[in-house]
């Protein structure tokens, strides 16, 4: 009705139309700006409830300790100091942790992903006997928590063999305790960190691809894993990227299966966990202080190691913020 | 195939590359879920012995489970409190990022800012510092001190619960909600992927439904109810399974704190294996209830 009216006089002014549109035209308009400030209320105090203790953090972990028990400093340091890094860097051997982490978490998510991409492609596009069955194996895998196949896989490492080989000709098993080819081997065989989940959702994807496509390959002379790699990659790059960020991600921070089957190696997630011990030890052994750190600096130096271990991944999240979001939401996940 | 009697059928032959596709999945399957799981089972029933030799289970039928049940004074306690838990912290994560999903559906400025917020805690909130956070005694009792010494009452949240609380109607009920409102933080850092879900299920409705919708006299909130929740209901199944998996297999649960620390700490494997199967028959016992309830009330669409 508005619009008709706007139409024929163009330089009526708002309320002219407004009582064209008997009150219509006011009423939606006060709505309107009511509901964007509402909301824009409601989206800064969640975006600020998420980003708090990161913005915390990084106040807390430039303050001297003395800034710490001063009532008249809340989140701006008096005494700004980079000291805290230094000392959470040396606690957690920062460097080698960093190198070790990386190292791990890119290997571990490219073969986890590939291993994934092969197996969801063939639950996606080919029809073979007990297909159903062996899905929902799948689903099953992502509902067990690990911790109920923990302990046994515990004892299977430490006293490892294949078809009593080692038994055989040494006399004793392996023991691949704290080794990481445990883990190597459980990521090529699918059973590792949340890989349920990145099969199910890679399958999604290749099912949504037109059969022609395939098809048109295979006329045309394609073989089964030329089709794969030349007519299928290519086009789930957007997903694949999206799954192999997460795995990185989540391997990352993990400490389960880090602290299960990657013990002795130096990982930022399992030295973090310690941080707050050595820093006691630290103030009792070198510094000769008695009952260790206090509450506050202990706590800004975990804070500290924390902001540490996570920084890398926010620089990530920063640059493929697209990668992680826009294409898993367009990939739609459909049952 | 080697024998090379005549070319196997195509459907043969893509049978059998589907199966060298999946092949990585059952062998995995096979050796670490399987057998494991058999042998964690077994191990839930017997005494293990561990030597440096090896590991003897001895068979002493159900003397783990009467064990958690009968004896231990902590596993019931934590098991029926972990499952009231999972109950609230479900319905909460579903109701927030279902309206979450819902304003960052609608356009405005900033919105890939504030998506990029919501989804963070999916990149650090996640594995070990999560734990670092919470498993910090020591600030934990800091922050009791310093609210002890703000005098909280006056806030204006305080008030609020006051009054509904001395209102008289269901206390029990309100309570409740204060305590999921008191750690909405928990429930934000923990709904990301929910939201990510939810988003993609809102962006695959057509807008000409809402438009007929409207001209037909119906107002938002109406076409909420009848368009937008029926036709994003078979996410909600996604969803519920999706929150409950997630809270039950963090690792700072307490129950599986328990778990780990009697394998870990103690050596007791066949007790520990017993009280993880418990936690999984339990917990798979609820997501096979919701699925069951929920495939009834979620409408399919085409």
């Amino acid at each position: 009705m508005s619009k008709a009216a706007g139409k024929i006089k163009k330089n009526n002014n708002f309320w002219e139309r407004n009582r064209m549109s008997e009150g219509y035209l006011l009423k939606k308009t006060v709505m309107g700006i009511c509901v964007r400030i509402i909301r824009a209320f409601l989206l800064f105090g969640m975006c600020f409830l998420i980003l708090q203790p990161i913005l915390n953090k990084l106040s807390i972990s430039l303050m001297k300790e003395s800034d710490l028990y001063n009532p008249l400093v809340v989140n701006v340091p008096l005494h700004v100091t980079a000291a805290n890094y230094q000392l959470a860097a040396d606690f957690m051997g920062y460097g080698k942790a960093f190198m070790n982490t990386l190292f791990i978490s890119l290997s571990i998510a490219f073969l986890q992903i590939a291993v994934c991409t092969l197996v969801g492609y063939g639950f996606a596009r080919f029809k073979f006997p007990l297909k159903n069955f062996w899905f929902a194996c799948v689903l099953l895998m992502i509902v067990i928590p690990p911790q109920t196949v923990a302990t046994s896989l515990h004892l299977h490492f430490r006293f490892f063999d294949i078809l009593g080989i080692f038994k055989a000709t040494t006399g004793s098993t392996l023991n691949l305790r704290g080794s990481v080819l445990p883990y190597y081997m459980m990521s090529a065989g699918c059973m590792g960190l949340k890989n349920g989940l990145y099969i199910f959702l890679i399958r999604q994807f290749f099912r949504n691809i037109p059969f022609e496509l395939e098809e048109a390959a295979y006329v045309d002379g394609c073989g089964t894993l030329r089709t794969f790699f030349s007519i299928m990659l290519p086009d789930a790059k957007p997903i694949l990227t999206s799954c192999f960020l997460f795995a990185f991600v989540w391997q990352w921070t993990d400490g389960f299966y880090s602290s299960m089957f990657l013990g002795n190696v130096e990982l930022l997630s399992i030295q973090l966990t310690r941080i707050a011990d050595r820093l006691g030890q630290y103030f009792q052994n070198v510094l000769k202080i008695q009952g260790g750190a206090s509450i506050g600096y202990t706590n800004c130096i975990v804070a500290t190691g924390t902001l540490m271990v996570i920084a890398p991944l926010l620089i990530l999240y920063l640059f493929v913020q697209k990668g992680f979001v826009e294409s898993l939401s367009s990939s739609g996940i459909k049952m | 195939m080697k024998k090379k009697k005549k070319p196997a059928g195509l459907q043969k032959r893509k049978a059998i590359s589907g199966y060298l596709f999946i092949s990585p999945f059952i062998v995995g399957f096979l050796l670490f879920m399987v057998k494991p799981l058999f042998q964690s089972l077994y191990m839930s029933l017997s005494t293990v012995n561990v030597s440096t030799s090896g590991f003897q289970p001895v068979f002493n039928g159900i003397e783990n489970y009467k064990k958690a049940f009968l004896i231990d004074p902590d596993f019931n306690r934590l098991l029926t409190e972990e499952l009231g838990k999972m109950v609230v912290n479900t319905i909460a994560v579903l109701v927030f990022s279902f309206f979450v999903a819902l304003i960052l559906n609608q356009k405005f400025r900033g919105r890939a800012f504030v998506r990029a917020v919501f989804f963070l805690p999916v990149i650090i909130s996640s594995g070990v510092i999560l734990g670092v956070e919470y498993d910090n005694t020591l600030l934990a009792g800091l922050q009791e001190t310093i609210q002890q010494s703000a005098n909280s009452d006056t806030s204006i949240t305080a008030a609020i619960e006051n009054i509904l609380v001395t209102s008289g109607v269901g206390s029990r009920v309100f309570e409740t909600v204060f305590e999921v409102v008191d750690g909405i933080y928990d429930v934000a850092i923990s709904s990301g992927i929910q939201i990510l879900i939810f988003l993609s299920a809102l962006q695959t409705i057509s807008e000409s439904m809402y438009e007929a919708a409207d001209i037909e006299g119906c107002t938002a909130w109406e076409s909420l109810w009848k368009i937008t929740f029926p036709m994003i209901s078979s996410m909600l199944l996604v969803n519920v399974v999706y929150t409950i998996v997630d809270f039950c297999m963090r690792t700072d649960s307490e129950v599986m704190e328990m778990i780990t620390e009697q394998m870990t700490l103690y050596l007791d494997y066949g007790f520990s294996s017993a009280m993880a199967w418990i936690y999984f028959v339990i917990v798979g016992a609820a997501i096979g209830l919701c699925a069951l309830f929920l495939s009834k009330v979620v409408y399919y669409y085409e």
